[in-house]
């Protein structure tokens, strides 16, 4: 019985916490995204945004998040009802379960994998099912015409965003996402962002822009055309679970781009104070950094044509990156870089 | 080794299950669901097998590509359901002939295994233990270095049937205008606006 | 010349210009009037809630002419009238229905004294529907608690009618 506890009940209870222990911070994180996307795009406007609710309105996402609860969940009644209801829940979980091999610090890991970053490029590109059950079981044209619109372009950017990620992997020779990391340490001049990598940086980035349907590339949901996309038919906590699995997706994106250029939670400068700040700090502030870059980019470009978007991808990011895959594979071939075993 | 038992047989079962769903559901779009989640469970296996590099692949390739496009296409088929299944009876014997000639098939492999234990040690190239190099790299040495030249031809293969698809179906209309985005780009605000101040019941 | 186009071209030069725009704003002062502490100013010839109004002896001006019920065009204005004791003719019923306006001022342009008028309030929203079918006590109640600012709009309109 004790053997029992020892070698299965304890470390079950002990990944619990952990989860808990990421995503709680996570989902309050996405709430305050929410708050720092209406500010943000605000200020750009010459705005102030939400400063009513509390003191410069920090308890708008409580009072929003109360409101979504309150409501009442309608399902269309020529919905498919099980797709209609499992659809958020698909888009919901699995923002979450890619956070378990997110190397917060070293060692600071939910699941230190060794193909952590095939991991999470396999969940990001599963975060398209959500989207496209939603838009199908809701029996609508506008949501079906939005699935579709977001199956599409999910499908194409992954291509190059798996690209990327092939010449960062190659760079690296590893495709643990702490050995990928550990490879940028020593100042922020060693960080991926900084050399040859920086192009693929580039094409990264507008890449998850496009993967999680952010302007310019927010054609799926179209508030001009297609009145919201995939999600028009859905209310109460039905659209909240949209809305916070998209924001955590974002958020997910955000620190895969730390992670992969930005040197993860390596500080910029490898000498005393600045190493005094630990890591899972350096990565939070990475990633809001990331989060910034892309509520700036929502309010400062218009939104793509559909024919524009899909030329960008295939025309433009595809042979980049293959090209890149090519000039970094001679690089480790031929530039005397070390391998990894 | 309670829980690996335990997750295979899960494993096993779900799959085999999702697969006797994709061919018996009524609608084709949870067929298609259901055979993600063979998908899924058949990833789940790889990684107690300890080959979490194909599993990733399996979930990457087929599942976040190949069947969403499955499901793009079923899905905007308009489909009479209950026409379709009119016919299904005559398809039976020439299905359950190829399910008896997979089985037959797995029986093979299975019994070679009982047979003849060294049968692993005789196949060409067998891979280094899995406690040695991690299964990315041991795929990556039987892949790139040993068989490189079927791999290419494989490849090679497959280009031909793609260049074989554009050309059939890539045709050139006449008199098509089509955006050139490099002479938009080129434009330049001083080259097309010029800003002039009129005196008022002047003209320009 | 081409080069320099090529080049800027590719480190996306155009896009950054714009960030910078967008950066440069965040910073400036903020247009937001912070509405019910705050508001905007108002013309003198803002056309908002009607009211009716009295000459400076109490006498209402309203003359039962029905030029306004004539012009108004979404027909939101009821009069009847018959002659009061003394002989004047007054209103009855002056019945105004805040549902089907449209404030276009047409009533108060076509009042040859100045009886109905649109004031400067906006602020009237209520939370059931017939508290919106105004009556005659509440319009010249209205006029009564306005009177200040309509007639100070009116003089400051004047040397433009």
């Amino acid at each position: 019985m004790v053997e029992f506890l020892g070698i299965y009940v304890y470390p079950t209870l002990w990944t619990v916490f952990y989860i808990a222990c990421i995503v709680g911070p996570l989902l309050g994180s996405v709430a305050y995204l929410t708050l720092a996307e209406r500010k943000v795009i605000g200020w750009m406007q010459y705005r102030k945004g939400p400063n009513v609710v509390g003191p410069f309105g920090l308890l708008q996402p409580m009072a929003d998040g109360l409101k979504l609860l309150l409501k009442e969940t309608i399902i269309p009644s020529g919905a498919n009802r099980i797709m209609f209801v499992a659809a958020p829940m698909v888009t919901f979980v699995l923002s979450l379960i890619a956070w378990a091999v997110i190397p917060f610090d070293s060692g600071l890991v939910l699941a230190d994998i060794n193909v952590g970053i095939l991991y999470l490029f396999a969940i990001s590109s599963l975060g398209v099912y959500g989207i496209i059950m939603a838009g199908w079981s809701s029996n609508s044209k506008y949501a079906f015409l939005g699935a579709l619109r977001s199956a599409a372009q999910m499908v194409s950017y992954e291509v190059s965003m798996g690209f990327v990620i092939i010449t960062v992997l190659l760079y690296v020779g590893s495709l643990n996402l702490s050995a990928i990391v550990e490879a940028q340490s020593g100042g922020f001049w060693n960080w991926h962002f900084f050399g040859l990598l920086f192009p693929m940086f580039v094409v990264f980035f507008i890449s998850t822009l496009a993967e999680t349907n952010r302007a310019p590339f927010d054609l799926p949901e179209a508030e001009a055309e297609l009145v919201s996309g995939y999600n028009v038919e859905y209310s109460s906590m039905t659209f909240a679970m949209f809305f916070l699995g998209e924001y955590a997706n974002m958020i997910l994106m955000c620190g895969m781009t730390s992670l992969l250029f930005l040197g993860g939670w390596m500080s910029p400068f490898d000498f005393v104070p600045f190493t005094w700040v630990p890591g899972p700090i350096w990565f939070a502030v990475k990633i809001a950094f990331c989060l910034f870059v892309f509520l700036w980019i929502r309010a400062t470009f218009p939104r793509y044509r559909y024919d524009q978007l899909m030329r960008l991808g295939w025309k433009v990011f595809l042979p980049l990156s293959l090209l890149w895959v090519v000039l970094i594979a001679g690089y480790v071939v031929y530039g005397g870089k070390a391998v990894g075993a | 080794m309670i829980i690996q038992g335990l997750a295979f047989y899960l494993f096993a079962f779900v799959a085999v299950a999702a697969g006797v769903m994709v061919i018996s559901s009524r609608n084709p779009v949870h067929s298609v669901l259901f055979l993600i989640l063979a998908f899924f469970n058949a990833a789940g296996l790889f990684v107690l097998m300890g080959a979490e590099f194909l599993a990733m692949i399996l979930v990457i390739v087929y599942v976040g590509a190949v069947a969403v496009l499955f499901l793009f296409v079923v899905m905007m088929l308009d489909i009479n359901y209950v026409e379709m299944r009119e016919g299904v009876l005559q398809y039976l014997p020439i299905g359950a002939l190829i399910g008896i000639v997979l089985l037959a098939e797995l029986a093979v492999i299975g019994g070679s295994w009982v047979v003849l234990p060294l049968s692993e040690a005789a196949s060409a190239m067998p891979t280094p233990p899995i406690d040695q190099v991690t299964n990315t790299n041991a795929l990556g040495r039987l892949v790139y270095t040993h068989y490189i030249y079927l791999f290419q031809a494989a490849g090679l293969i497959l280009l031909v049937a793609m260049i074989g698809a554009i050309v059939l179906t890539l045709r050139d209309r006449e008199g098509v205008r089509r955006q050139r985005i490099s002479d938009q780009v080129d434009r330049k605000v001083a080259d097309t606006i010029e800003i002039v101040k009129v005196v008022p019941g002047s003209g320009v | 010349m081409m080069l320099n186009r090529t080049a800027s071209s590719f480190l996306l030069m155009e896009l950054v210009q714009g960030m910078a725009l967008t950066l440069k704003a965040m910073f400036r002062p903020k247009h937001t009037i912070n509405y019910p502490y705050e508001k905007g100013p108002l013309s003198p010839r803002f056309r908002g809630e009607h009211a009716l109004r009295r000459y400076p002896n109490g006498e209402e001006r309203c003359i039962a002419c029905k030029l306004c019920e004539a012009v108004c065009p979404a027909q939101a204005i009821t009069i009847e009238a018959e002659p009061r004791e003394d002989g004047s003719r007054r209103t009855t019923r002056y019945d105004l229905d805040m549902t089907k306006c449209i404030y276009c001022g047409y009533c108060q342009e076509a009042c040859p004294v100045d009886a109905i008028v649109e004031g400067p309030n906006f602020e009237f929203a209520t939370e059931t529907r017939e508290e919106l079918f105004y009556n005659k006590d509440k319009l010249l109640a209205n006029g009564d608690r306005w009177e200040a600012e309509i007639a100070s709009n009116i003089a400051l309109d004047a040397p433009y009618r």
